[in-house]
């Protein structure tokens, strides 16, 4: 380990802080709602810590709350889970590739924490460069760890705050804005995006759950994967190319 | 339901969830995956945030049923968002300046000057 490595690895808690904090701005508003869900459907404050302590998945434990409240059954709520989670596996197979220094522990506490938003932010500055597994690793725990206050805070007292105060609904929404407009590195990553959202809405107008966020997202990389493979996206390329 | 009975379902539900995030984490962390494979990968992240983002501006779901919404305040805010996002490269700046546009949205209205 050089010099300078070792400089910048020494700050990795401020830094790893740093770039959560959008994160919380995020999950407050969501996590309280979460908690006075909960709170309503008979949960105790325990329980909602239990809960976000185990899960920390946002929409599934929305879904087990009402699943809850409409009387489910175990296995249904752990199958739905499952479902409305298996769109993890995309996110861990994109960021495998820059935990590689990682040991099979890292990894392991990793897991963890991989959430849309945590990947989305650690993804961002992975590509950027100058992030390391252990700064990422702060994301994901510091998001987590917020997660899991901000439900508790929803259980205990959340239906004080108002609906909707200074614009939070609006923050994971401006954040994903955030994220998206990052990841453009190219025309081809405006044509995933596009192909993605087209296709995610539109599925989504026709069916209920959230796989429509899988299906959209492999469509618009599967498109463009093969929109690359063309002779004609080939010449384009190079051209440009030419030009610059 | 008890809390230990409440326990079990969320440690069936934690387990679900955890498995998804691990294993590719360890299947690809040390391997070499094909080039097509990390190629598609890297269309992903782009194309995950937009299935994520847009039915939320451009999809109203009600009870009587599901249509394209492109007149919502939601989607309205996000043109400025965007620009700002691009312009000024900053996460915090763009989530703060979000929530302050989208907010001023909802006063206008509210007090009737918008639609």
């Amino acid at each position: 380990m050089d010099a300078e490595y070792q400089d910048k690895e020494k700050d990795f808690l401020k830094q790893g802080l740093a770039a959560a904090w959008p994160i919380c701005m995020g999950y407050m508003p969501i996590g309280m709602a979460l908690g006075v869900l909960a709170q309503k459907a008979g949960l105790s404050v325990f329980e909602m810590a239990l809960m976000s302590v185990i899960v920390f998945a946002g929409s599934a434990q929305f879904i087990c709350v009402s699943m809850l409240v409409s009387g489910a059954a175990s296995i249904p709520i752990i199958i739905t889970t499952f479902v409305v989670n298996l769109r993890h596996v995309l996110l861990s197979s994109s960021l495998a590739k820059h935990l590689d220094s990682m040991s099979l522990k890292g990894l392991a506490l990793y897991a963890y924490g991989v959430t849309d938003e945590s990947f989305g932010v650690n993804y961002t500055r992975f590509i950027e460069g100058g992030w390391t597994p252990k700064k990422a690793l702060v994301v994901n725990h510091a998001s987590n760890l917020c997660w899991i206050l901000c439900t508790i805070a929803g259980a205990w007292f959340g239906e004080l705050i108002p609906q909707g105060a200074f614009g939070i609904d609006y923050a994971l929404i401006a954040m994903f804005i955030g994220l998206l407009i990052f990841q453009i590195r190219g025309l081809i990553y405006v044509a995933s995006a596009v192909i993605a959202g087209l296709a995610a809405s539109v599925m989504h107008l026709y069916t209920e759950g959230n796989m429509y966020v899988i299906v959209g997202a492999m469509t618009g990389a599967t498109v463009c994967l093969a929109l690359r493979r063309t002779a004609f996206f080939k010449k384009f390329e190079k051209a440009r190319e030419e030009k610059t | 339901m008890t809390t230990f009975q409440l326990f079990l379902i969320f440690l069936g539900m934690g387990l679900v969830t955890y498995l998804p995030r691990f294993i590719p984490l360890a299947l690809f962390a040390k391997r070499d995956v094909p080039a097509w494979f990390s190629e598609w990968l890297s269309f992903i992240p782009p194309a995950l945030l937009a299935a994520l983002l847009a039915p939320d501006l451009i999809v109203a779901k009600t009870a009587q049923g599901a249509h394209f919404d492109f007149l919502n305040p939601k989607l309205f805010v996000a043109f400025p968002v965007f620009f700002i996002a691009a312009k000024t490269k900053s996460l915090g700046g763009t989530v703060i300046s979000g929530m302050a546009l989208y907010w001023l949205a909802q006063k206008l209205i509210e007090s009737g000057y918008l639609g």
